[in-house]
């Protein structure tokens, strides 16, 4: 098939699917696919569209929040996850939930769209946003990607998916996509990296020596919290919508700290953000536990957390310093050093993050500061 | 049929039709300014990305001749898999240009063969192989093509918490790190390799079972390092180095501050620290200002201060066997004041630094039977007696006149 023919067909289904979404008023319908055969447009699982309206979910698709996010470049993320018929999510302490074959996580990035200084529509840098799909506008907002993992028969299944338009497409490869973000009003250059399939498993993969794809926000401690114009915890919700099997009683519900929440200790919301930002590769078991420094919530002797901790392979990740975490001294600690920097060979995360995230930043010198003892 | 233009394709089928399509119509559906261009890359970066995504296992991907641009690490999860290129000075995977990933090339899966190809200047590690079993790295180049600089990536060629693994005839140069370097791994085979103008030439560290021999080591700060470090799963030992060609490692120490290879002073040949079972025999070692053979615990390393460390790692390099070793001369500068102002104080302000020098460390509760440094080379030494402030440097070798049993070969039941 020639190229030209490619072009004009791509821009016939374009209208088509134009005029497909402005006459389809109700919720998409999931469909399922098998791995031999996913498809090319994520419109096609029918999870979710993105619409003159914003974004409408697809029926069973339920938007979830966890306590203390991932930084990926100050992305705004709108979470789902999707179940099949009759099945349920079962509740874990600890762990990540089981999911029964057939459900579907989601995670879509995005955008709020301003203007800078002479009126040149960019993306902005935002803190947060209403939790509601319907205000994910075009007009408003940008869509960059949105992730799948597929709980298929052997395990999950990591898709990334492209935005460009009105639908996104199967990206295998990832992406790079040079972006101008505004950031405290300053135009920044961004080169986003959307993760190839195999980059997910950088993060996903939490028991190394297995590879296997593991959940990581749909824990107990991360979705104890309520969804956004919401009272009561997402785990209540959803055991009373049928959607989650075995919750203990709320007493026992563990709960990981919001990272930005005054009342909480800054070594409760250090450890909280340093979990999910670094847990998943720094534990035991993860790719990064070749470097002896463990940032997952359960460690907490003080020498596998990196304090007091000479590096292994850091390199010139070292920036110089010779522990992973000094007491009182954020500007000593190697921590601190690779979370500030934009080097690409030794910057902390590895993996989504090119720019500084300067409130993270900020909470882990706090802690780092208020740490007692000294290195010796 | 919007849903099913390709319904009885696969996904890369359906990629490349995507590929194309995408790439043609570039900007449709734009935002304004704040749309970046999502078109995928395309070229020989793309396809080998799409290789590594799609490969069966056991499949062979296969790097033509050129000098290919890459501005991501490549990630490759699936076993079995073979990358295959034209030569070390055909195939070249360049990532000069690279924005994003910390690796060229990340291998996460086992069964794996790399061979014939060259990977260069990648802002981090060159090749890493993280958690596999069964690894052959054979003929691969890797190398920063500005020399010596504190700005390029850690390692070249860098498997860690491998078991099985073979590097052979293989090319890595100006690390900032170690130019080989095998971490936290079991069973592992580096042989007829050349490293030169790196931190470390080659490095093997908190191992188990390594030999290490026909391989030559020069122009680095060090030559060829065997190492245990804290805070690990696994101390090392059994390590064998032997019939290798360790010379001229003079570079002056381009590690950054702060990682542990930025206290090896420039002109060593093969440094032990705080490793185990260590049999060198057979090498030929010279050229080297500080000394040709360094043997040392982790107290006289600069790495760490911590003596608390002791407590649950063991520090002091122990039952350490050299034997047939041919020594160049060296010891004529060494490179940090406190050793130059010994080296004056015993040997005079004309004298060198003997072939071995050991920092004379040991562990008190221990009996020294079966862990002692024993040294049948025709070779001069010298014990600084590190514990004591070198208050009793001695260069007397009849007390290492002994010998350990040798140490097994290590096998590798790998195919080719």
């Amino acid at each position: 098939m020639g190229r030209p023919r490619q072009i004009c067909a791509r821009r016939v289904l374009a209208l088509l699917t134009l005029a497909l979404a402005a006459a389809c008023q109700g919720p998409p319908e999931v469909r399922w696919h098998e791995p031999d055969a996913y498809p090319e447009r994520l419109s096609d699982w029918g999870l979710l569209a993105h619409r003159q309206a914003g974004v409408v979910l697809g029926r069973g698709v339920v938007p979830y929040e966890i306590a203390t996010p991932l930084f990926s470049d100050h992305a705004l993320k709108l979470r789902t996850v999707y179940l099949p018929a009759e099945g349920r999510m079962t509740y874990r302490a600890q762990d990540a939930f089981e999911l029964p074959v057939g459900s579907i996580v989601t995670k879509t990035f995005f955008y709020p769209i301003g203007a800078d200084a002479g009126g040149k529509a960019m993306a902005v840098a935002a803190a947060g946003w209403s939790g509601d799909p319907a205000d994910l506008t075009p007009s408003a907002y940008r869509l960059v990607e949105t992730r799948l993992l597929v709980r298929q028969a052997d395990g999950w299944h990591a898709l990334p998916y492209v935005w460009d338009g009105d639908d996104a497409y199967l990206r295998l490869t990832g992406a790079l996509l040079p972006m101008t973000l505004a950031i405290g009003g300053q135009p920044t250059a961004l080169p986003y990296v959307v993760p190839a399939r195999s980059e997910c498993a950088g993060c996903h993969a939490t028991d190394h020596a297995s590879g296997r794809l593991s959940l990581i926000g749909l824990k107990a401690r991360h979705v104890n919290r309520p969804y956004p114009g919401h009272a009561d915890s997402q785990l209540a919700t959803w055991a009373q919508r049928g959607l989650l099997a075995g919750l203990p009683d709320a007493a026992a519900w563990p709960a990981a700290a919001d990272w930005q929440n005054p009342e909480a200790t800054a070594a409760e919301r250090a450890r909280a953000y340093l979990d999910v930002n670094c847990g998943h590769c720094h534990s035991p078991t993860g790719p990064a536990a070749t470097s002896g420094m463990h940032l997952d919530i359960h460690t907490t002797a003080s020498r596998p957390l990196g304090i007091c901790k000479p590096p292994i392979a850091a390199g010139r990740g070292s920036g110089g310093h010779r522990y992973g975490i000094v007491p009182g001294q954020p500007d000593a600690s190697i921590l601190v050093y690779r979370m500030e920097t934009r080097d690409p060979a030794t910057r902390m995360p590895e993996t989504g993050r090119s720019v500084v995230h300067q409130a993270g930043v900020e909470l882990v010198r706090d802690w780092i500061a208020q740490l007692p003892g000294e290195c010796v | 049929m919007i849903e099913s233009r390709h319904p009885d394709r696969r996904v890369p089928a359906m990629l490349g039709a995507l590929l194309l399509a995408i790439g043609g119509c570039g900007g449709d559906g734009d935002t304004g300014g704040a749309s970046a261009d999502t078109a995928p890359a395309t070229g020989y970066e793309e396809q080998l990305r799409l290789a590594l995504e799609t490969v069966e296992p056991g499949g062979v991907i296969t790097v033509p001749p050129g000098t290919h641009a890459f501005t991501r690490s490549l990630v490759l999860n699936v076993d079995g898999v073979t990358i295959r290129g034209a030569g070390m000075g055909e195939s070249v995977l360049s990532f000069k240009g690279q924005v994003a990933g910390a690796e060229g090339l990340l291998v996460n899966a086992g069964d794996f063969t790399i061979e014939d190809l060259a990977i260069e200047d990648t802002v981090g590690d060159a090749l890493k192989i993280n958690g596999a079993t069964n690894v052959v790295v054979r003929r691969v180049r890797t190398e920063w093509t500005n020399g010596p600089d504190t700005e390029n990536g850690a390692y070249g060629i860098y498997p860690v918490q491998t078991e099985n693994t073979l590097i052979e005839g293989s090319v890595a140069i100006g690390a900032s790190d170690a130019g080989i370097y095998v971490g936290q791994s079991r069973n592992v085979i580096v042989r007829n390799n050349r490293a030169e103008h790196n931190v470390a030439g080659i490095e093997i560290e908190n191992t188990v079972g390594a030999d290490v021999f026909d391989n030559v080591a020069r122009h680095n700060t060090g030559g060829i390092l065997v190492f245990n470090m804290p805070d690990l799963p696994q101390a090392g030992h059994s390590t064998r180095l032997f019939r290798n060609d360790v010379s001229d490692n003079n570079t002056p120490n381009f590690g950054a501050p702060g990682s542990a290879v930025a206290s090896v002073p420039a002109g060593s040949g093969v440094i032990i620290n705080s490793n185990d079972r260590v049999e060198i025999f057979d090498n030929q070692i010279g050229g080297h200002k500080t000394a040709n053979v360094l043997i040392s615990s982790l107290f006289s390393a600069e790495y760490t201060s911590d003596r608390e460390t002791a407590s649950s790692f063991d520090p002091y390099p122990e039952t350490i066997y050299l034997h047939g070793n041919t020594y160049g001369p060296g010891g004529e500068a060494p490179d940090r004041p406190a050793l130059n102002e010994l080296r004056v104080a015993v040997f005079g302000p004309d004298g060198r630094f003997p072939d071995i020098v050991w920092d004379g460390v040991v562990d008190p509760a221990k009996a020294p039977a079966g862990l002692e440094i024993c040294i049948e080379d025709d070779a001069t030494f010298l014990n600084i007696d590190a514990a004591n402030g070198s208050a009793n440097p001695s260069t007397d070798l009849a007390r290492h006149r002994c010998q350990h049993p040798p140490l097994p070969a290590v096998s590798l039941a790998l195919a080719g």
